[in-house]
């Protein structure tokens, strides 16, 4: 169990922050990429890197370091900006997101960037990567280190993400903790019109998991939800967080255009503007 | 002669493994007692991880178990290991270069009665062109046992294609294998013949035969068909002047197509490939089917006469 304060919500508030103004920044220097969904999950993803998980940038590898997951592997600016925000290599490289040489690969590579754990980016892998990286956990003499996947709702739709969902009932693994960034939009428009997964919580709790729903942009909740995680056992939980796609830019909010679209200079500028973030 | 299916001696191999090294894990889907996994599941139930019918999900999981330092060995028959999780096998384990051993069974038309569906013929093909991934297709079970040991200690991606019947023993104990290196089983002047996994024993019979007929063949196992034995096959262009590639398996994109890219860079000289000619299996006796597709050492000795008088 971690303690949840004011200061620590604020720090990860703080720390979301940045996050999106990197993502606002790399994907407008970029020209490609995916803000909405990278936008949508920040506050997760901020909170799993500043307050949740052990990792170790000086020593990424670290047998006992917690292992994070981004399943939505197009989010890849959101797990970029707080990789290097952690320390993991300099913020400045950020700028290389896409770019012919670059490790910060359009998908993320885990052979490429110190600290990402999985190379994702072909929908539904990631969980079932997450799956066989706790059943790991559980062989190994008992180290406490935890997996965190993160899903997008789209993603859902894979046949195969269902497949590691069972797996993972099947073998008891409370040393693994699933998000499903819940923003109800995926590229071709809302999820319940493309291809209704819902109702996501129901499905979830179906196939065997502890399921939480929260607000996935208040911190105090993503904080609660995962030291709730933590005293579950003999099944892995689910946090099936709401969030708004695209969150904190006001012209991108709930806009299933803006999944893969990046903004122009103005619209940068006035993103960065929104957050309160001056340098363009 | 002494009989042995390739999976057989996975089986066994696996459990020697699993004694001498904690990092090898297994996984399966619900195929353990017919790709042999069985024996390792029983001596190392903590080890053992079945996926149930999920292909996908069990290569997702040795990807996330590699990543952590594992060396998973994961088995299926090879229509569902290299077919049904093709994508999966591409980006979760090739793309990312992970340790994981993809050792499937029941590949080819030797299947059987189950016919069609289940009879891969295009599994070699698709597992070459990945990179990073290494393919590699014993002939007899002495080899399958020194192939088990060599890709554990191989780093990356492997394919290792097995079979389901017994076929004869080719080796002993003292047999050098090492991965990427062909075995020249005989010499000869006059025609190579290069062959993969059971097709292996028939070349040999095949050259038994022609030697009756003053022809004087060598026979080479490529048990490797990538990375090839580049040096070996440019070798024996250079001896004999004419291949004959036999293997049960398409003749697109398999050990024949391998021999010719190489043949035709390095030193040009006729091929005739031998293999499943663009078509799919079906039911039958697995000795009927090889037959009915022509892959018998009657047609392997024809065929050979055909080459040398072409040359």
């Amino acid at each position: 169990m971690r303690e949840i304060s004011e200061t620590s919500i604020q720090a990860v508030n703080a720390k979301a922050l940045l996050i999106r103004g990197h993502i606002i920044r790399m994907l407008g220097e970029a020209g490609s990429g995916h803000p909405g969904g990278s936008l949508s999950s920040a506050d997760i993803v901020s909170c799993l890197y500043f307050w949740e998980m052990n990792v170790f940038p000086d020593d990424p590898r670290r047998p006992e370091r917690d292992r994070f997951v981004l399943s939505k592997g197009h989010a890849a600016p959101v797990l970029y900006a707080a990789l290097a925000e952690k320390g993991f290599f300099p913020v400045e490289e950020l700028d290389s997101l896409r770019k012919l040489g670059s490790p910060l690969q359009g998908h993320p590579d885990m052979r490429k960037v110190p600290g990402v754990e999985a190379s994702t980016g072909s929908l539904g892998q990631g969980i079932s990567w997450s799956v066989g990286m706790a059943l790991a956990g559980k062989m190994d003499p008992p180290s406490g280190h935890r997996i965190y996947a993160l899903l997008g709702d789209g993603e859902i739709e894979e046949g195969l993400v269902w497949e590691a969902l069972m797996a993972a009932a099947h073998y008891k693994l409370d040393n693994l903790v699933a998000f499903l960034d819940h923003n109800g939009l995926q590229i071709d428009g809302p999820i319940c019109e493309v291809m209704s997964p819902e109702p996501v919580a129901d499905k979830f709790r179906a196939f065997g998991w502890e399921t939480l729903v929260i607000d996935g942009h208040d911190i105090r909740q993503i904080m609660q939800a995962l030291n709730t995680a933590r005293i579950v056992k003999g099944k892995p939980t689910a946090i099936i967080a709401d969030t708004v796609k695209g969150k904190g830019c006001s012209f991108m909010e709930n806009k299933a255009e803006w999944h893969g679209t990046t903004p122009n200079r103005e619209q940068t500028i006035q993103a960065l503007k929104e957050l309160g973030i001056n340098q363009a | 002669m002494e009989k042995q299916a390739t999976r057989d001696a996975y089986g066994k191999a696996l459990v020697e493994l699993g004694h001498r090294y904690r990092d090898v894990v297994v996984l399966d889907a619900d195929l353990s007692k017919s790709t042999k996994t069985v024996d390792f599941a029983k001596t190392f139930p903590e080890r053992f991880i079945n996926a149930g019918i999920a292909e996908q999900n069990l290569m997702g999981m040795a990807a996330g178990l590699a990543a952590s330092g594992k060396i998973p060995f994961a088995s299926s028959f090879a229509i569902f290991a290299t077919g049904r999780a093709f994508e999966i096998v591409r980006n979760s384990l090739a793309y990312a270069n992970l340790n994981v051993k993809i050792c499937a069974t029941h590949a080819g038309l030797t299947v059987g009665e189950d016919g069609g569906s289940h009879q891969s013929v295009e599994d070699i093909a698709i597992m070459r062109c990945l990179p990073n991934m290494c393919v590699v297709v014993p002939a007899d079970g002495i080899t399958t046992h020194k192939a088990v040991e060599a890709i554990y200690h191989r780093p990356g991606p492997v394919y290792l294609r097995l079979g389901r019947p017994s076929v004869p023993v080719l080796y002993d104990d003292s047999t050098e294998f090492s991965i990427g290196r062909g075995i020249e089983l005989r010499g000869g002047k006059d025609a190579t013949l290069i062959g993969c996994g059971i097709m292996v024993a028939k070349c040999l019979e095949a050259a038994e035969r022609l030697k009756i007929q003053g022809i004087d063949v060598s026979v080479v196992d490529m048990h490797t068909i990538k990375p090839i034995d580049r040096d070996l096959i440019e070798r024996k262009a250079r001896e004999t002047g004419a291949i004959l590639t036999v293997e049960e398996h398409s003749i697109l994109g398999g050990l024949g197509s391998a021999v010719c890219e190489v043949v035709c860079e390095q030193y040009p000289v006729p091929v005739l490939r031998m293999g499943i000619n663009d078509q799919f299996g079906q039911s039958g006796a697995p000795d009927e089917l090889l037959e009915y597709y022509g892959l018998t050492v009657d047609r392997i000795v024809e065929n050979t006469v055909r080459l040398i008088s072409n040359k």
